[in-house]
């Protein structure tokens, strides 16, 4: 167990900065999940911690202790990989006890340390097996049973649940998180997918073209996103941004598409300052008539969720080409293309962004 | 994992399909094959005016031949050594380029090149490069100090042929093992660094076990190779001498055959090396293969 730190860490290849510069702490025991689109840098971050990729320039630490120049094999560190990265002309228990082999410990130790990963892990039946003749959650499964036996000085984990199915994808979501709890290891776990993002997280770091957008707790990256690419990239269906102004003498905010917006609760900076409005679909609410709506959709199409009702529209009276708006209605409420409905924005559920720097205000 | 059988409406039409690679192994195999066997059986003059059947007896006079067991030994000696030495320096050569990031391209290249030279250019090369009143490197030998001349001494001459065989089957060892090294997935390579193992350890735990069949592969195909297609570079080189120091099986196949005109012991020798190939490959399949993992 340990902390992990990074400092001002870049990554260039030749000329090209693709990692400009993250900061991150990682107390003992903590679980951090990395997310961003493809191509966002996430995994090279993974990778430089890993000591599978040169760090360019700045410092990682791992419990305390300069890492840059080290082997992977000094760092302490287990990697799970996303297509699981099994020796394939090993048994399972081969598999597991390659890396305590190499440590040279005792075998009555390996096959206790081992045993004891199995069973944690059900895996027991399947020991003798080759990893071909295993399911995809199974090889998952001895994927993380190998960096378990190491007990190792922080998990490593790069999408690895990407190749399997979706009930499976949620099932070992859980799996991974009650291993975590159990053995507290320090985790840093990279995906692409907010939703295992948020649920295994003790605390997120938004990656976004090599810079870290935001870090901090999912509830805290959902509730006060820091920029509008965070905004977008976290909770689904996505934020609705609409460009806007400030209005003078407190109008409100007079939106590019035409008409005005006056939300609740919620402090706007000076006039004439251009902004982005964000509001989520979950914080708009249909209201009876216009005088208690802050703005009307025009519905274009409907998602019919059972739970939910996702209603899709542009903001009436917008020119064409504005971008689409998305109310999520509660599930039994009926709403047909063509209808206008009218919205209003819950009490201080506005998300204001600077237009020219994308930074929050 | 079963695919699905094809099946032909036409009755015909699978029977043609075949045909042509039936056609090729009748003609280039089993005629001359049983030519060899009939041919093996009989004496025959050198003009082949008259022949009678003489039974075993070309077999019987074969092993009673010292000449034929030195050639035996010879062999032993020239194939074991050609193949282990070109499947040992291909592989290192392998792992080197496997490890090069820059110029990746440009190496492998070079490295094919020789396998586009043809054996009898190959052992003239070595030949000249070799040879003790001209080539450039028997000069460096003897201005060493060492007293190089493969045209008496016969074991350097078996170096000789030793050296060019082996050389000209390396690139082709090398693409091979090239390739079962790429197709080895990175992150396995990488998971056993972070799992503590050193450079050599990767090698001979994860990555020399997942190229076994390319290697297996290889050690049939360079056996297969030094029993039968280094004639020309023995034949270029040595010509099968000093005092027989060189003469392989399928040399001496040639020499008696076509040099000797002995032509019912030269087919009986053909036999006999068919034999040894066919039961080698069959030990090949039968006892290396089980060590073979196939991913």
């Amino acid at each position: 167990m340990a902390t992990i730190s990074l400092r001002d860490v870049r990554k260039s290849y030749g000329s090209q900065e693709v990692i400009h510069g993250v900061n991150l702490d990682v107390a003992d025991g903590e679980f951090i999940v990395i997310v961003g689109p493809s191509g966002c840098g996430k995994s090279t971050l993974l990778r430089m911690v890993a000591g599978l990729e040169a760090i360019s320039a700045g410092t990682i630490e791992i419990a305390g202790r300069v890492v840059n120049k080290l082997e992977p094999r000094e760092r302490n560190i287990a990697m799970v990989f996303q297509n699981y990265a099994l020796y394939p002309h090993m048994s399972v228990f081969d598999n597991m006890a390659y890396g305590l082999k190499i440590a040279g410990l005792p075998k009555d130790e390996i096959r206790a340390r081992v045993d004891k990963a199995a069973t944690m892990l059900q895996l027991e039946p399947y020991l003798q097996r080759k990893p071909r003749e295993l399911s995809g959650g199974q090889r998952q499964r001895v994927a993380m049973g190998r960096a378990l036996v190491r007990d190792p000085a922080a998990f490593l984990f790069d999408e690895p649940l990407s190749n399997l199915d979706a009930k499976l994808r949620v099932q070992m979501r859980l799996e991974i998180k009650q291993m975590q709890r159990s053995v507290g290891t320090t985790s840093l776990y990279v995906t692409h997918d907010q939703v295992e993002a948020m649920t295994l997280a003790d605390r997120l770091v938004v990656m976004n073209q090599g810079v870290a957008e935001q870090i901090g707790t999912p509830i805290t990256v959902y509730e006060r996103p820091a920029s509008v690419f965070v905004a977008g990239f976290i909770g689904s269906p996505a934020m609705n941004l609409v460009a806007a102004e400030v209005a003078p003498q407190g109008r409100g905010l007079a939106l590019a598409g035409g008409g005005t917006v006056k939300p609740r609760d919620t402090a706007l900076p000076d006039p004439g300052r251009k902004v982005l409005l964000g509001v989520r679909p979950e914080h708009l609410r249909l209201v009876n008539g216009a005088n208690n709506a802050d703005f009307e959709i025009r519905v274009a199409a409907v998602e019919a969720l059972g739970a939910d009702t996702l209603a899709h529209g542009h903001a009436a009276g917008a020119a064409e080409g504005a971008p689409m708006l998305v109310a999520r209605l509660p599930g039994g409420t009926r709403v047909a293309p063509g209808d206008t409905l009218p919205l209003a924005i819950d009490p201080g559920m506005t998300h204001l962004f600077d237009a020219g720097t994308s930074r929050r205000i | 994992m079963s695919s699905p059988r094809v099946t032909f409406n036409n009755k015909l039409l699978p029977y043609l399909l075949v045909a042509p690679q039936l056609a090729i192994t009748l003609v280039f195999f089993y005629w001359p094959a049983s030519q060899a066997i009939y041919q093996s059986v009989l004496r025959e003059d050198p003009f082949g005016l008259n022949s009678r059947f003489v039974g075993l007896a070309n077999f019987q006079r074969l092993f009673e031949e010292p000449s034929y067991i030195n050639s035996f030994k010879v062999t032993a000696v020239f194939s074991i050594a050609t193949a282990v030495l070109a499947l040992v320096v291909a592989l290192l050569l392998a792992v080197m380029a496997d490890r090069i990031v820059k110029g990746r391209g440009f190496y492998r290249t070079l490295m094919i090149w020789p396998y586009a030279v043809a054996p009898a250019i190959a052992g003239m090369l070595w030949l000249f490069m070799f040879n003790p009143t001209m080539g450039t490197f028997a000069y460096m030998l003897r201005s060493a100090g060492y007293n190089w001349d493969p045209l008496l001494n016969g074991n350097q001459a078996m170096v000789l042929v030793i050296a060019a065989a082996a050389w000209k089957q390396i690139s082709y060892n090398f693409l091979f093992f090239v390739a079962g090294l790429q197709a080895i997935p990175k992150s396995l390579v990488e998971a056993a660094a972070i799992d503590g193992a050193g450079e050599n350890r990767r090698f001979w735990t994860i990555q020399f076990p997942l190229i076994a069949p390319t290697t297996f592969f290889l050690l049939v195909i360079n056996t297969v190779y030094a029993f039968f297609d280094t004639f020309g570079i023995i034949h270029a080189v040595t010509g099968g001498g000093p005092g027989k120091a060189t003469e392989t099986l399928v040399y001496k196949v040639y020499n008696d055959g076509f040099v000797n005109l002995m032509l019912g012991s030269s087919a009986a020798q053909s036999v006999v090396l068919m034999v040894i190939v066919i039961a080698l490959t069959a030990i090949q399949f039968r006892y290396v293969e089980r060590k073979v993992h196939y991913g």
